[in-house]
């Protein structure tokens, strides 16, 4: 038996040092997007990257409360958190401040704090909690429904918030159900309806995917060389269905969306299209990225960045200074250093005995994907425009802390994985 | 059931890193369009204007330097809301102009960014600017753009300094050496158009870094690419400002010319042009407004008279006759010839001069046989083929004075003038043949002959050097301690030896002391050699002409004047020309009288 204070030997260490160099890589990363020749030290509260530092000495102090906190604590209180959050979130709008069109900040002094950032890891522990649970079961029906309640209320709320992108986040949880035994079915229907909204919205008129769409049924058909009658009914089914949700997209998209939403979707087909207005954002963020080269124009050397052509460069864009000074090399490193830190974190969660830690873990695993390829992708213009942060490079003292408590609760579960009675 | 799963996750997550590595690569290594777009958002290009060269007179005395001017410009986006009303009362606009002004900004379609600096109003004064320095913060996303412009501390010499615009787009398209952009100004006639070269200096380039708003955020890499603008060259113009002062003073009224040359360099000392204008008008905001004005005057002051109104020289081209004809030998100083009234009209009491006395009187009958003499040398027998013959000879004298060519001054569109050739008659009689009688009017510069005011000072002062002229020119010295251009500094010898033109300097004085230039030209203290004309123009008044120089010894000023209408050329040519003599030589005016004279203009009494 080890004992409860041997903490060094058990924590993962090079998990720590990952996101150290994420840490560091993404500070420095600040200093450069907001550096003026004018003001250069480094503690200047007045600027970002002052105060990314300050946010940054607290999150260390964080994780380490979080490291000699018994791990029990968070598997028993994650329903109370939950629904302290919930309220919380549920207050926001009301005394919230707002912050860029959204209200989802309530404020605390000169600085403010997100809710709905803190939501995530709490919402993964409630996840992890009910997935550990004795008698759960994935192929109950009703066990699924109540994980998507779990996850749906906290992004619902969000929703509220006009906080679109931290919403969406919420639903990188399905990746985690995936792996717990949920049919990939779900999976495979939300793909392909993502595939199919995108072809709505590339092709400028509906008629021709309907077209194409019995196109392909009629060939199906006469290519079936079994012709049995319920296959083809099977088939005709699933033509009409996908024409449902075609007629639905074209729908919302030029009916429920809003004007800058529409934009933002339609800015990913066609930058191109008005550079100076919707497509403002990523055409400047891929001028940026681009003009950085093979090697990039330097620390502290980027002008697009520097200069303020791309929008929120030291929070949501923050990358286009990555792509911009250190060029395709030093995104291929951060890149690298993301995926290796993602699949270090699948490596813990499959490592754990219990499903509680392990539907945590990949919960910390699904979110900081979902973050780092939306965020990223939307850079280079991959994925439309969503407002959400690159983990540890992104400024704001919200996430920092909300993806470091995020992180170093898996790392003292899984220093503490011995201590439990195997579940699985 | 779930094998299989957790290697699926790290499949998608590898794939997705790969997908961005390899969407990177395209972006940043393949396409070089995107590293071009970086650069002309954040890379400004800024041109640094030179200074235009500034011009002096022959005494150092500034005739013509720089003013700042002030262009508004506008940044669309960082416009807020204005009151329009103070905004008309500030610059100056009527509220319809503003909205024009709005609209026309939008329409420049390839030019327009709501975040680039875009000009609103051009060229604002600097009283203006004094107006709307102070309230300009009132107006945000309104800035104000310095240039300079040039202005001129005399109203006078407009016809020979020329003027500055902005370069059109024809002659941007025709400029090949790719020195001019728009917006760019140019010397567009006098001596801004000839000396542009000297005058322009060299633009500078300054690379600035700018932030998206267009404010600029220090220099491109430590200014590396930079280059200063390099000012013009200042340019001395022989001009003397005073004397040109004076000579426009009284040309006033008149529509004419007084073109003065100092004999010993060729230096342009005066060159007047009446009717004149303020070349003041031609510049900052009001320069296309007054250029029509100016332009469209019937007077035409656009007209630089002295180098490019052609007349017939009259009388004063007696003189060069007796030169040829001394040359030629048809003729010695002695030679009398009878004043024959029944062959061509005559004045003054006199019947039978030598050469001296005939120009002196101005004996056209004289003249008249001289000029036969000249082209009837009996070379030929056939009487059409001699004087065909002896014109060629003629002509090849006429010439060699600077006559029927350009002199090559430094000012653009010079006239030529006209002296008959052969092959002018061969065309004018439609290839009949023709004789001396036919064309015997040039014998006293009637006729054919034309010649250009600045031929006629060229002349005056030719014979002040007694045989050679140095090519007239209005720049002394290119940079304050310079040379004029090498044209300028040689000799041209006329045809004719030395001692011939001391005849005729001689009868120049006589012309002054005793004969048809007497009661005008002469001068206390001083020996003028002057020669009147007086220039037929039917049905209007004679044009009266006055060629000079003094003093006969080492002359300092060789002078023509050329008064249109104005009757003979003893009373309003002498009279100005003498006047200007009696200035540049003792720097005042001695005979009040004269200047009132002149002044009042009433030379036909």
């Amino acid at each position: 038996m080890r004992r409860d204070d041997d903490l060094s030997g058990t924590i993962d260490w090079t998990t720590v040092f990952m996101y150290g160099a994420l840490v560091l890589f993404g500070w420095l990363n600040i200093y450069a997007a907001v550096y003026d020749e004018t003001h250069q030290s480094v503690f200047d509260l007045s600027l970002n990257s002052g105060r990314q530092l300050l946010f940054i000495v607290a999150a260390f102090l964080v994780a380490f409360v979080i490291t000699i906190i018994d791990m029990r604590f968070y598997e028993t209180f994650a329903y109370f958190f939950y629904g302290l959050i919930l309220f919380l979130l549920l207050l926001t709008p009301v005394i919230g401040k707002e912050v860029g069109g959204n209200k989802a900040w309530i404020g605390i002094g000169s600085f403010g704090i997100q809710p709905s950032e803190f939501a995530k890891f709490i919402t993964a522990l409630a996840v992890g909690k009910f997935i550990g649970s004795v008698g759960f079961r994935m192929e109950n029906l009703r066990s699924q429904f109540l994980l998507f309640v779990l996850i749906g209320l906290p992004m619902g709320l969000t929703f509220l918030q006009k906080d679109t992108g931290t919403a969406l986040v919420f639903a990188s949880f399905i990746l985690v159900f995936f792996r717990e035994g949920m049919s990939p079915f779900l999976l495979i229907v939300g793909i392909c309806a993502a595939v199919i909204f995108i072809l709505t919205l590339l092709v400028p008129d509906p008629t021709y995917l309907y077209v194409a769409i019995g196109a392909i049924l009629v060939l199906l058909i006469v290519f079936d060389r079994r012709k049995k009658i319920k296959r083809i009914v099977t088939l005709t089914l699933a033509a009409l269905m996908i024409s449902g949700v075609i007629a639905s997209v074209d729908y919302i998209v030029k009916d429920v969306l809003k004007p800058h939403q529409q934009n933002r979707v339609k800015a990913l087909i066609n930058p191109d299209a008005d550079p100076l207005g919707f497509g403002w954002n990523v055409t400047q963020s891929k001028i940026a990225i681009g003009s950085g080269g093979f090697f990039g124009k330097g620390f502290l050397k980027g002008t697009q960045t520097k200069f303020d052509f791309v929008p929120a460069q030291s929070t949501d864009f923050i990358f286009c200074t990555i792509g911009e000074e250190h060029g395709w090399i030093g995104s291929t490193i951060v890149i690298g250093l993301f995926v290796a830190f993602l699949l270090r974190i699948l490596f813990l969660a499959e490592r754990q005995k219990n499903r509680f830690t392990r539907a945590y873990g990949y919960s910390v695993a699904s979110i900081f994907f979902f973050h780092f390829v939306v965020n990223i992708g939307m850079t280079i213009g991959l994925v439309p425009v969503i407002g959400i942060p690159l983990p540890f490079f992104s400024y704001g003292g919200s996430s920092l802390w909300s993806f470091t408590i995020l992180l170093f609760i898996l790392l003292k579960l899984d220093a503490q994985r011995g201590h439990v009675l195997q579940r699985i | 059931m779930n094998e299989g799963r957790k290697e699926i996750f790290q499949l998608v997550f590898v794939l997705v890193g790969l997908t961005f590595i390899v969407k990177l690569f395209f972006i940043q290594v393949v396409d070089n369009h995107y590293a071009e777009l970086a650069n002309s958002n954040s890379i400004l290009r800024q041109v640094e204007y030179p200074f235009r060269g500034l011009i002096y007179d022959r005494n150092r005395k500034l005739i013509v330097y720089n003013t700042p001017e002030f262009d508004l410009q506008i940044i669309v986006n960082d416009v807020k809301k204005f009151d329009s009303a103070k905004f008309c009362e500030v610059f100056n606009l009527t509220r319809e102009e503003l909205r024009l002004k709005f609209k026309e900004l939008k329409s420049r379609k390839k030019e327009y960014s709501p975040v680039k600096p875009l000009r609103f109003i051009e060229r604002l004064s600097n009283e203006d600017m004094a107006r709307i320095e102070d309230r300009l913060d009132e107006f945000p996303g309104f800035y104000i753009q310095a240039r300079t412009t040039r202005a001129y501390t005399s109203p006078a010499l407009a016809n020979a300094l020329g003027y500055v615009s902005e370069i059109s787009k024809t002659e941007l398209k025709k400029d090949t050496t790719g020195i001019y952009r728009q917006g760019d100004y140019i010397g567009q006639s006098g001596i801004e158009a000839f000396y542009e070269e000297q005058l322009r200096g060299k633009r500078g380039v300054r690379f600035k870094l700018r932030n998206v708003k267009g404010i600029e955020k220090g220099s491109f890499n430590n200014g590396e690419y930079d280059t200063l603008s390099v000012p013009g060259q200042d340019l001395v113009s022989s001009i003397d400002l005073e004397l040109q002062q004076y000579g426009e003073k009284l040309m006033k009224g008149k529509a004419g010319s007084i073109v003065a040359i100092e004999p010993s360099s060729g230096e342009v000392l005066a060159l007047v042009s009446g009717p004149s204008y303020d070349p003041n008008l031609l510049t900052g905001k009001k320069y296309s407004s007054n250029f029509k004005t100016i332009s469209s005057d019937t007077l035409k002051p656009l007209f630089n008279r002295p180098l490019m109104a052609q007349y017939r020289p009259g009388s004063i081209f007696k003189i060069v006759q007796a030169l040829t004809a001394l040359q030629e030998k048809v003729i010695i100083p002695e030679t009398r010839i009878p004043c024959d009234r029944t062959i061509i009209n005559c004045h003054g009491d006199h019947s039978f001069e030598d050469l001296q006395g005939a120009i002196a009187n101005s004996c056209n009958p004289y003249f008249h046989n001289v000029l036969r003499r000249m082209l009837n040398q009996n070379k030929s027998t056939d009487t059409y083929e001699d004087t065909r013959l002896g014109l060629t000879e003629w002509d090849k004298h006429i010439k060699s004075f600077g006559f029927g060519t350009q002199l090559g001054i430094d000012l653009p569109n010079e006239k030529s003038g006209l002296v008959p050739t052969p092959e002018l008659y061969d065309r004018a009689y439609h290839n009949k043949p023709w004789k001396f009688s036919n064309i015997y009017s040039i014998a006293i510069g009637e006729g054919e002959n034309l010649v250009v005011p600045l031929q006629m000072a060229n002349f005056a002062a030719t014979v002040a050097n007694r045989g050679f002229y140095y090519t007239p020119h209005l720049v002394k010295a290119i940079g304050k301690e310079g040379r004029p251009l090498h044209q300028y500094t040689l000799r041209h010898y006329t045809t004719v030896d030395s001692t011939y033109f001391k005849v005729a300097v001689s009868a120049m004085q006589q012309v002054v002391e005793s004969g048809t230039g007497q009661w005008y030209a002469k001068l206390p203290d001083v020996i003028v050699c002057g020669k009147t004309g007086t220039v037929q123009n039917e049905p209007f008044p004679d044009h009266s002409v006055f060629i000079a120089f003094a003093p006969r010894d080492n002359p300092k000023i060789a002078i023509s004047v050329y008064v249109e209408n104005a009757g003979q050329g003893a009373r309003a040519g002498a009279s100005i020309a003498s006047l200007m003599i009696e200035r540049y030589l003792f720097k005042q005016t001695r005979r009040q009288y004269m200047e009132d004279y002149v002044l009042a203009g009433k030379f036909l009494d």
